[in-house]
C-alpha cells in the first residue's frame, strides 16, 4: 500500500481552520493534482422524526481527490453518503454541486450527473453475469429506446457494442476476466465488492461513492481493493468520497477526511490533522459524553 | 550428427522464416490474442510489419549486434513479436519466468548482461528497478502494459507501441541497417537463450543456434505432420524451452496460429474458445483437469452420474484401441460412437479438446489411469522427453504407439544410449551450442563427440524398442542394505492419486523409507465439503485425523505395488507425514516449473525428517513461509508422524524359501 502522509499545511488545527487549502487546488505530496470545489456540502441537517442523524454538517469535495467520511458507528457517515446520492433529502442546508445548487433529486437523477455509488451490503443482481451486472451501470448513458434494444438492430446494435467495449475495458481494469460470465452469486465476497466497483465505475462518474469498500474482508483483499481504489483515482481522475471503519486504510488512502460522531462533524482536514486532532481521539477512544 | 538436410532457399532463421510465411501464407492469421472480450488476431503479414516496426525501434533507441534482450513477461504477441524483432536486430533475445523473484532476476540479467528489457506490466518493471539497483547492465526498459506506469521516471522507459511508432517513423533513416544485420543472421548465429531453472544451484544459460531450433522444429513438425492451419495455444512460460519450440520454432516453420489467453486465470476458458489442434501441457495440468470433471460429476444428477460411468466404462475398454486402429468388434463400436454423441463429445468440448489431433505431457510422469482417461475419450495424447539442452526433443511416441509409462522412441534425427551407470545420453541436431560463460559445465555435460548427459537414469524395453526413465540418475541411490532406492519412482505413484498433490521421499543411505505427503486442496477441501468436515485453513484440513487415515491407505496402496516389484521393493514408504504448508516456488522448495528441491527441502525441514526416523508419534516445528510479495512470515505447527503397513518385499521372500 503507498502512504499518502501528508506533509504540507502540518500543525494542529481545529476543524475550523481545516478548510483553509487553496481555492484552486494543490499538488499532493505523490504529485496528484487536486481541482477546485467538485461538491460542497453546506450546513446539512437530517431528521428521521425526532431523530437528528446529521447535524448541521458542511464540507467540500475537491475535483480529484479522495476523500473519506469516518467515524464511530451510527455517527451518521452512511446517511451523508445517502444524502450525496439523493437517496434521503435533507431537512436543511444545500449540496452545490459544480458551483451550482441542487434542487432535490431523485436519485437516478444524481445518477445521471456523474455521481455513481456501490453499498456497504453488496447490491448486485445475483443471477446475472458480471458482465451484465456491469452493464446495467451503463444503463444512465443509454441513448436509445427499449423499443429499438429489443429488437436489438441497427443504432442499438452499435451502441450495444460501445458500451461493451466500456465495460470491457473496466474487466481489463480491475482483472475479472476470468469471472466475466460467472453469475454474481456464485463469486467470493471479496470478488463482489470487486464487480460492485466495477459497476459504479461503467457509469463513468465524475464523483464516485463508495461505502465500506473493505468490509469484511481479510487483509490480502483489502490490499488489492486499496490498489484499485488508488488506480482509479490515478488513471480516470475519478473523484472519491468513501466510508471506511479501517483506520489503516483511510489514512493510507484519502487526502483528506470528515470525521463525524453523533452527527456532527468533529474533525477535517488531512489525515495527519485528524490524527492528532483531540475531538477525534476522544470519540474513537470513547471518552463519555455528557 | 545424423539426418541433416539444410533447409531451402535462405531459411537460416527466424526472421526468415517469418518473411516466407508472410509471403506464402500472408492472409491465414499467425496470432490471437483475447483482449477486452474478443480474440484479436493479426495475420502473418501484419505480423511481419509490427515486428517490423519494433525492430526498427530497437534500432532507433540503440540496440547492438550481440546485445541481449530480456523478456520478461505472461504470453502475448508482444512479447513473441520483441524475441524475434531482436533477432532481426542482431540481438539474442533472453525470456525470463515472469514469477521469478527480483532476486533470481537480477542473476540472469548480470549473467548475459542484458542491455534490453521487454517487461509486461508494472509487476514486471517494478523488479527489474529494483534490479538496477546492484545490476548496471540495463539500459533500456520497456513495457506492454500502460496500466499504473504514467508517474514513473521515463528517461529510459518506453511503451512498446510508442518504440514502435518510433520504428515507423524513422524507417528510411533505419531500413537498411535493419536489412544488412537480418541478411547477417546464420544457421550458427544463436537464436535464443534460455536460462535453465535448475534443481540444483544456479541457472545456467543454454545457448540454442538457429540450427538447433530450425532443425528440430522442422523434425518434430514432420513427426507429427504439423500444417500451417492448426491452432496451438501459448500458456506455458515463455522462459520454458517448450514454448519456445512449439509458439516459436514449429509455428514460424509451419505458419500455424499462436493463440494467447486472456490471463492464466482464463486459461481454461479461452482453451475452449479456440480448441486447439495441437496442445501441451505438463501432467498437472491434465490432472487439474480430469480432477475437476470428476468433481463435478460428483454433484450432478443420478441419470447423468449414470450415464458418465456407463460410457466412460465402455471408453476405457475400447476407446484407447480405436484411436490406435486396432481391432475391435462392431458392437463396441457402435456403442462407442452412442457414447461419443451422449459423454465423450460434450466433455471434449467442455475440456477444450474437441480438435485436438496430436496432444503431448512431458516434464514429469503422467499418472496412468489420467493417461488412459484422456486417450479413452478419443485424444491422441502422447508423451514425450526432452529437455532445454536438447531443444526439447530426446524421445516422443509415434501414432500407434503410445504407453503410460514409457516416453517413446528417439526422435527423428536424435541418437540415444545408456550409459554403463544406466544415465542416458543424447545427441542430435537439436544438442546445444554451449552453457553461456561456463564452459566447464559445458565440457561436464557435453562431451567433445556431442554426446549429452541427461542425467537421468533408464533404460530401453526389449522388444519395442521405447525408451523408459527410472529417475534423476543422481537420485538414484542404494539404501543402508545395498537395495535400490528411487524416490520418483515412489512419489510419481503416490502423486498419481487426486488428493496428493506432491509427495517427497527420503531414505538414501538409510534403513527405511520416508515420505512428506502435500494434499491437493481443491480434491481434498472438495471430499471435506461432501463430508461435512470443517475446516479454516489449509494447515488444519492437512492434519485432521482422517486425511491423514486417507493418506495412509494411499501409502499402503502403494506399498503394496512396490512391494511386487523385486528390484524396487526396498523403497516402501515405513513411515510419512502430512505437510502442513505446500510445498512453494516462492520458498524456494520447488522449481520454477514445480520440480521438488531436494536439497533445500531436506535441509530446511531437517526436524521433520528426524522425527520420521526417531520413531516419535508427533512433532511440533515452525516454518518459514514467503508471501507473494515477498514478505516472510512464519507458521508453527504440530504434525503428525504415521507408521504405514509394508508389505513383504517379494526378493526377501524369495530368498527365505
Amino acid at each position: 500500500m503507498t502512504t499518502r502522509g501528508a506533509t504540507h499545511a502540518a500543525g494542529p488545527k481545529g476543524p475550523a481552520e481545516a478548510m483553509n487549502h487553496p481555492a484552486d487546488g494543490w499538488i499532493t505530496p505523490d504529485g496528484r493534482k487536486i481541482g477546485g470545489t467538485l461538491m460542497e456540502m453546506q450546513n446539512i441537517t437530517l431528521r428521521f422524526g425526532g431523530v437528528t442523524a446529521i447535524e448541521d454538517i458542511s464540507f467540500d469535495i475537491r475535483e480529484g481527490e479522495i476523500r473519506a467520511i469516518i467515524g464511530p458507528n451510527g455517527a451518521g457517515k452512511s446517511s451523508m453518503l445517502n444524502v450525496i446520492s439523493g437517496f434521503y433529502v435533507p431537512q436543511q442546508g444545500e449540496i452545490l454541486f459544480h458551483g451550482q445548487k441542487r434542487p432535490p433529486m431523485r436519485p437516478y437523477e444524481v445518477a445521471r450527473q456523474g455521481i455513481a455509488r456501490t453499498f456497504q451490503n453488496i447490491a448486485l443482481f445475483k443471477g446475472m453475469s458480471t458482465l451484465d451486472n456491469m452493464m446495467t451501470g451503463r444503463m444512465t448513458l443509454m441513448q436509445t429506446g427499449m423499443a429499438s434494444q429489443a429488437i436489438w438492430w441497427g443504432k442499438a446494435q452499435r451502441e450495444e457494442s460501445a458500451h461493451r467495449e466500456a465495460v470491457e475495458k473496466i474487466i481489463d481494469f480491475l482483472e475479472i476476466q476470468s469471472i466475466r460470465k460467472t453469475p454474481v452469486g456464485r463469486l467470493p465476497y471479496g470478488l463482489q465488492k470487486r464487480v460492485e466497483l466495477g459497476r459504479a465505475l461503467a457509469a463513468e462518474p465524475k464523483l464516485l461513492l463508495l461505502d465500506e469498500p473493505m468490509a469484511g474482508m481479510n487483509v490480502e483483499e483489502k490490499e488489492d481493493m486499496s490498489r484499485f481504489i488508488l488506480d482509479v483515482n490515478d488513471e480516470f481522475g475519478t473523484t472519491i468520497a468513501l466510508i471506511e471503519h479501517d483506520m489503516g486504510v483511510v489514512m493510507d488512502l484519502s487526502d483528506r477526511v470528515v470525521v463525524m460522531d453523533y452527527g456532527k462533524k468533529i474533525g477535517d482536514g488531512t489525515p495527519e490533522e485528524v490524527r492528532n486532532n483531540k475531538e477525534v481521539i476522544d470519540a474513537y477512544l470513547g471518552v463519555a459524553h455528557d | 550428427m545424423a539426418t541433416e538436410h539444410p533447409p531451402q532457399g535462405d531459411l537460416f532463421s527466424i526472421p526468415a522464416l517469418l518473411q516466407r510465411n508472410a509471403r506464402r501464407h500472408g492472409a491465414s492469421p499467425a496470432y490471437r490474442e483475447k483482449e477486452f472480450g474478443i480474440w484479436q488476431e493479426w495475420n502473418w503479414i501484419e505480423t511481419a510489419e509490427e515486428i517490423r516496426a519494433m525492430a526498427l525501434g530497437f534500432l532507433a533507441l540503440g540496440l547492438e549486434r550481440g546485445d541481449y534482450l530480456a523478456i520478461i513477461g505472461r504470453n502475448r504477441p508482444m512479447h513473441y513479436w520483441a524475441m524475434v524483432a531482436a533477432q532481426m536486430c542482431g540481438a539474442i533475445p533472453v525470456p525470463l519466468y515472469q514469477d521469478a523473484n527480483a532476486e533470481e532476476m537480477a542473476y540472469v540479467l548480470e549473467h548475459c548482461g542484458a542491455r534490453f528489457v521487454v517487461c509486461g506490466d508494472q509487476e514486471q518493471v517494478d523488479k527489474v528497478i529494483e534490479v538496477q539497483d546492484h545490476v548496471h547492465c540495463i539500459e533500456q526498459v520497456m513495457y506492454t502494459d500502460k496500466r499504473g506506469m504514467r508517474k514513473y521516471d521515463h528517461t529510459q522507459l518506453n511503451w512498446l507501441h510508442d518504440i514502435q511508432a518510433e520504428g515507423r517513423a524513422a524507417h528510411q533513416r533505419l531500413e537498411d541497417e535493419l536489412d544488412a544485420r537480418t541478411a547477417e543472421l546464420s544457421y550458427d548465429s544463436v537464436c535464443v537463450m534460455l536460462y535453465t531453472s535448475g534443481t540444483t544451484g544456479k541457472p545456467k544459460g543454454v545457448v540454442l543456434s538457429n540450427r538447433n531450433i530450425i532443425e528440430t522444429a522442422r523434425h518434430s513438425s514432420e513427426f507429427d505432420r504439423l500444417v500451417h492451419t492448426d491452432d496451438v495455444l501459448a500458456y506455458l512460460p515463455m522462459a520454458w524451452v517448450g514454448d519456445f519450440i512449439f509458439s516459436i520454432g514449429q509455428a514460424y516453420w509451419t505458419g500455424f496460429c499462436v493463440n494467447c489467453p486472456e490471463g492464466p486465470d482464463t486459461m481454461m476458458t479461452d482453451l475452449r474458445e479456440i480448441g486447439p489442434t495441437y496442445y501441451f501441457a505438463p501432467p498437472r495440468i491434465f490432472e487439474t483437469q480430469l480432477t475437476s470433471v470428476m468433481i463435478r460429476m460428483e454433484d450432478a444428477g443420478k441419470l447423468k452420474k449414470r450415464l458418465f460411468d456407463h460410457f466412460m466404462a465402455i471408453a476405457r475398454r475400447v476407446g484407447p484401441d480405436i484411436l490406435d486402429g486396432k481391432p475391435v468388434s462392431g458392437k463396441d463400436r457402435l456403442l462407442y460412437r452412442v457414447g461419443h454423441i451422449l459423454i465423450y463429445g460434450p466433455l471434449k468440448n467442455t475440456l477444450g479438446f474437441s480438435r485436438v489431433r496430436v496432444g503431448y505431457t512431458a516434464g514429469e510422469a503422467i499418472g496412468p489411469e489420467i493417461f488412459d482417461f484422456y486417450r479413452s475419450l478419443g485424444i491422441n495424447l502422447k508423451q514425450l522427453y526432452g529437455q532445454t539442452e536438447a531443444s526439447v526433443f530426446i524421445t516422443q511416441q509415434p501414432d500407434g504407439e503410445v504407453r503410460s509409462d514409457t516416453v517413446g522412441v528417439p526422435s527423428p534425427g536424435v541418437e540415444v544410449k545408456i550409459g554403463e551407470n544406466g544415465e542416458v545420453y543424447y545427441r542430435g541436431p537439436g544438442t546445444f551450442v554451449e552453457y553461456y560463460k561456463n564452459p566447464e559445465s559445458t565440457a561436464d555435460t557435453k562431451d567433445p563427440e556431442g554426446w549429452v548427459a541427461t542425467g537421468d537414469a533408464g533404460f530401453f524395453e526389449e522388444g519395442t524398442g521405447h525408451l523408459r526413465i527410472i529417475d534423476r540418475a543422481k537420485d538414484v541411490g542404494k539404501m543402508a542394505d545395498g537395495s535400490l532406492y528411487a524416490p520418483k519412482y515412489i512419489e510419481n505413484k503416490l502423486k498419481f492419486y487426486p488428493d496428493i498433490l506432491e509427495a517427497v521421499v527420503f531414505g538414501a543411505g538409510r534403513e527405511m523409507c520416508t515420505a512428506f505427503i502435500n494434499i491437493d486442496l481443491s480434491a481434498v477441501g472438495n471430499w471435506a465439503e461432501r463430508n461435512n468436515i470443517a475446516y479454516a485453513s489449509y494447515q488444519e484440513l492437512s492434519q485432521h485425523p482422517r486425511v491423514i487415515e486417507t493418506i495412509q491407505a494411499h501409502v499402503e496402496e502403494v506399498n503394496r505395488s512396490v512391494a511386487e516389484d523385486p528390484m524396487l521393493s526396498g523403497c516402501q514408504v515405513h513411515r510419512f507425514l502430512v505437510l502442513h504448508k505446500e510445498l512453494d516456488a516462492d520458498d524456494g522448495e520447488l522449481t520454477r516449473t514445480r520440480k521438488v528441491r531436494r536439497k533445500i527441502i531436506e535441509e530446511k525441514y531437517a526436524d521433520l525428517i528426524a522425527a520420521l526416523y526417531d520413531g516419535s508419534s508427533s512433532i511440533y516445528t515452525e516454518t518459514e513461509v514467503t508471501y507473494e510479495d515477498g514478505r516472510k512470515g512464519k507458521i508453527t505447527a504440530t504434525l503428525d508422524i504415521r507408521d504405514a503397513a509394508t508389505g513383504e518385499p517379494r526378493h526377501n521372500r524369495m530368498a527365505a524359501e
